[in-house]
Order: C-alpha cells, then structure tokens, then sequence
C-alpha cells in the first residue's frame, strides 16, 4: 500500500517537472521565434533598401524628428556624466599625485565607452520606444494595410527611412554627447583651481589614440541600426489593441537596450584583436 | 433559396460583366474556421451589401479581396484575374482600382487631411502638376462636402467627417470597385443617411460597384441593390432588401426586425 502511494507520489512529482520542462521549451521556442523574426525582418529590410524608389523626404523628416526630439536630453545627460564623472575620479587620482592625468582619464573613458553606451541606452529608451508605439498604432489603427491597399510599401515608406535615420543620427549624437560631457569636465577640473580651455583640450586628446576613436565611433553605428530595427519590428508586428501597442514598445526598450551591451560587448573583443594585429 | 436565386436573374446589373467572383473560399486562423464556403458574385455598377453579426468574417472576407490576408484555399477572381497568384507588382494595380474603406477609417494621423488624400496619388507617377493634384483633392473634398477640412489634422475631425475624409481618400483615384467596411457605423441616424446617400451618389457618379459591409438597415435600404447574409462561414441568404425583409424564413427576416 505505502508502496503504491510513493509510487503514485514519485509519478506526479514527475508529471510536475514534464510540465515545468514543457513551459521552459515554450520559452526557448519563443525566443528562437523572435530572433527567426527579427533576422527575417531584416533581410526584408536589405532588400528594399536598395529598391527604388527612395523615400528622401520621410527620411529627412525622421531624421530631424530623431536628431531634434533627444538633443536636449542627451545634451544634460552629457554634461552631468562629464562632471560627476571627474568630480568622482578627482580624491583618488589627487591621492596618486596624477591631477593632471585627469582630463586624459575622463576623456578616454567617455569617448571609448560610457558616452557611446549611455547616449545608445537613452535614445533606446526615446527613440526605440517612440519607433515602437508609433508603428504599433499604426498597425492596430490599420494605417500599414491602408498604406499597402494605397499601393506604398510600408516596409520602404516606414521602416526603411527609420532605420536609416536612427542608424545616421545616433553616431552623431554620441559625438555631440562627447563634447558636452569633455565640456562638464572641463568644468569640474576648474572647480579646484584653474586650468585653460586649450590645455584642458591637449591633455584630454594627449591620452586619446587612433584605435579609440575609430571602434568608438563604428559600433554606434550598430547601435543606432539596432535600436531602430528593433523598435521597427516590433511595432510592425505589434498585437493588437491598446495593449499590444504598448507591449510593442516595451520590448523595443528591453530587447534594444539588450542588444546595445552585446553588440558593445562584441565591439570590444573585436577591436581588442584588431589591435593586438596592428601593434 | 433557389427561389431567390431566379429573382436575382432578373436583376437589370445581371447582363453587365463580373467584376468579382469568389467560389468555395475558405479561411481559417490556427483552427478558428472564419470563412468556410464562400460563393458570390459582383455584377458591374452593382452595390452589394452584406449583413452579419459582429465577429463572422465580413472584414477578413473584403480584405482578402485586396489581398491584404490570403484565403486557405478557393477561388477568388477580380476582373477575371486570381488575386493569390498575382504578384507584388500586379498586386498593385490590382489595388489602384480597388478601394478600400477601412472599418475604423485608417486616416494616417500625422499628416493633414490634404497629405492624406495626396498620399494615394503618390504611386500614380503620371500626375505630378502640383496644380492638378489640388484641383484633384478640392474636387474631391467638394463630393464629400468638406472642402473646409483641407487644412485640419485628422484628430480634429468628428467621426462622421473622418469617414468622409476616408471616402475622399479612396475616391481620389477614381476605382472601379469600392469596399466599404461598415461606413456607417457609430453615427447618428442622420449623418448615416447622408453617408448613405453619398454612397448611391459614388455609384451613380464613378460607375463603381462596390460590396457595403452594415449593420444598418437603413443605409442597406438606401444603397442596396442585391443583399447578401454572412452567418457561420457561408452565405445564408440571398436577394433584395424587401425580398430578404418580406421573406417566409424566420431566422432571415429577424435580421429586418426593429424592436
Ligand atoms: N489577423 C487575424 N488573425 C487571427 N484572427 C483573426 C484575424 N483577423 C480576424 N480574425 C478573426 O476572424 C474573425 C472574424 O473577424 P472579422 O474582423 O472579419 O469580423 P467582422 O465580421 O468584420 O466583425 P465586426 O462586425 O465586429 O467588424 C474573428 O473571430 C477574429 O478574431
Ligand atoms: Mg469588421
């Protein structure tokens, strides 16, 4: 009798974990899915880029609209990381006796990593977001299939001119965020004692090298695609309502922001390599 | 039902061409059976309304017309031609002379109503006279009536308008077949009518046929010539307005009933 019962127990703890099992495999399948989806999307995306004709003038508005709409929060940002940035390393390089290592320490740090990633990170947050919701409500309003019965590629008239403009104007605003933050260094080097604009300059460009700047600059590149990729897909498939909209920005906030620290990640083992070969 | 089908041979659009024939179409989403056995036909200049409860398949079964959802299986001929084969590019000419009005109008909502109705012409290369194009949108907005609006952003427009807007919009080039989803409802009784009226005038005007998708009985009334009803994936009934609302069958004329 007690046998059966264990036997019975064993059997549906056993049950339990098949069940527990299945719902991981769903998982997994989910996420296959969407990198399925997402790697087709952007074929998809290739292949009308080349396609004419060319949508200049939605591409010039989106642009202005993705440059303009986060110029002033990467600005602020920009300039409170430069500051707190060298106010913090401040104690510590004074107790080294390296004062004067600290614009060149800043400087490196900004324009190799924190800038880059902190300004993709921010615009992921706005512009993937606003890419998403937008698309997203358009599909749920059933403009895209009004666009498409009207005879306009959606995939060229929305997504093409926003990945394109995500993928231009993010570089540039990683490099305006530099500045601005080299500028908010600059500041908190002056809060103790003086040091001019041009020496400032030379010592922070002193400890910069040709193999900063360049990967520094080509991965935000790929940022830039990444986050208006993502946010394109996931609003063009958003479900549907309400509900599916704001889900579709979400997961272009989550799943851009993700991809900005792989793609960084493999940016920095990349150029590691590069410049082992090049020494 | 046969009985109905020998009336409608009398009908005057019946000696007139076949713009769109549909036999056996089926549609299912993963195991949902929307459209089971799908057999009709449109007639040149005919107007054809489809009544049905909420939920039975009347918008997949028109967006499968334009191809923005691809049946299962069937057959599914406009002006003569298979839709599921055409590809991309017949696609699109298939779709200049098909338009479509959307159940919840669909108006792009960053753009005026003036980019709205510009934005279907954009694929028709031959007009770029920037003289013709507004004469083209005034003319338009002057058979709607809202020739004020031209200027507003849709978001300031009442529902009423923005059907209208909508209307504009898939007149602007001048199709020969319209499909209407539902253009009446969520409207006063008033403002139906003249959506209705509007409707009857399209036809008599552009020589169009088109298939108006309703609820509302009056504006079937007013813009009907041939009725269809879409009940559990196949087309119940058949006839005109006061054939299907005088008919003997119970379950036909509590579609007619008015509590
Ligand atoms: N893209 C889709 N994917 C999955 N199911 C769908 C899709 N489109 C429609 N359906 C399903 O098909 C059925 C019919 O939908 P449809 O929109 O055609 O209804 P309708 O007759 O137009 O109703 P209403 O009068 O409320 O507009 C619904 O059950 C709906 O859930
Ligand atoms: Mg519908």
């Amino acid at each position: 009798m007690l046998n059966i019962k264990k036997i019975f127990r064993n059997k549906a703890t056993k049950s339990n974990h098949d069940e527990f099992d299945l719902s991981r495999f769903k998982n997994t399948e989910r996420f296959l899915n969407e990198i399925g989806g997402l790697s087709r999307f952007t074929s998809i995306f290739f292949r009308e880029l080349f396609r004419p004709p060319y949508e200049y003038k939605e591409f010039l508005k989106q642009s202005y609209n993705i440059g303009l709409s986060t110029l002033p929060l990467i600005g602020i940002t920009g300039f409170i990381m430069g500051l707190v940035l060298t106010l913090q390393s401040r104690p510590v390089m004074t107790e080294f006796g390296a004062e004067s290592w600290l614009p060149g320490m800043v400087s490196v740090s900004i324009i190799r990593e924190i800038g880059p990633v902190i300004t993709a990170l921010i615009c992921a947050g706005k512009i993937g977001s606003g890419i998403g919701a937008e698309l997203g409500s358009m599909r749920v309003t059933e403009q895209i299939d009004a666009m498409e019965v009207s005879g306009t590629n959606p995939m060229k008239y929305l997504v093409v001119t926003r990945v394109i403009a995500s993928t231009i104007m993010i570089p540039i605003l990683v490099l305006y965020s530099d500045a601005v933050s080299l500028l908010g260094s600059y500041i908190a080097v002056n809060m103790h004692g003086f040091i001019s604009l041009p020496l400032f300059i030379n010592q922070a460009f002193d400890s910069l090298h040709y193999f900063d700047l360049v990967p520094a600059t080509i991965k935000t590149f790929f940022f830039g695609f990444a986050i208006g990729i993502i946010g394109c897909y996931k609003g063009y498939f958003s479900g549907n309502g309400t509900e599916g909209v704001g889900r579709a920005a979400n997961s272009a906030v989550v799943i851009s922001s993700l991809a900005i620290f792989i793609i960084d990640l493999i940016a920095v083992q990349l150029s590691e390599i590069f410049h082992v070969f090049t020494m | 039902m046969i009985e109905q089908k020998e009336n409608i041979n009398n009908n005057s659009f019946n000696n007139g061409e076949v713009v769109i024939e549909i036999g056996h179409l089926k549609k299912s989403f993963n195991g949902n059976n929307v459209l089971k056995d799908i057999n009709m036909i449109v007639n040149e200049g005919e107007n054809v309304v489809i009544l049905g409860k909420s939920g039975i398949g009347k918008s997949v079964l028109i967006k499968c017309i334009v191809g923005l959802i691809y049946p299962d299986s069937g057959l599914l001929k406009v002006f003569g031609k298979e839709v599921v084969v055409m590809n991309s590019r017949e696609l699109n000419i298939l779709r200049t002379r098909v338009g479509f009005i959307f159940q919840g109008n669909a108006l792009y909502d960053s753009m005026t109503v003036r980019e709205n109705l510009e934005f279907p012409l954009r694929r028709n290369k031959t007009i770029t006279d920037p003289h013709v194009i507004e004469g083209l949108i005034v003319d338009v907005l002057e058979n709607v009536g809202l020739v004020d609006a031209i200027d507003k952003m849709p978001s300031e427009l009442s529902g009423g308008m923005k059907k209208r807007i909508g209307v504009a919009r898939t007149l602007i080039l001048k199709p020969e077949i319209i499909l209407y989803d539902e253009p009446t409802t969520g409207l006063d009784p008033l403002t139906s009518r003249e959506i209705s009226n509007l409707i009857l005038k399209i036809q008599n005007k552009y020589k169009a046929s088109s298939i108006i998708i309703s609820h509302d009985l009056n504006c079937a009334k007013i813009t009907s010539n041939r009725m269809l009803i879409l009940h559990e994936g196949i087309m119940r009934a058949e006839g005109t307005f006061d054939e299907l609302k005088n008919s003997n069958d119970e379950w036909i004329s509590s579609y007619f009933k008015i509590d």
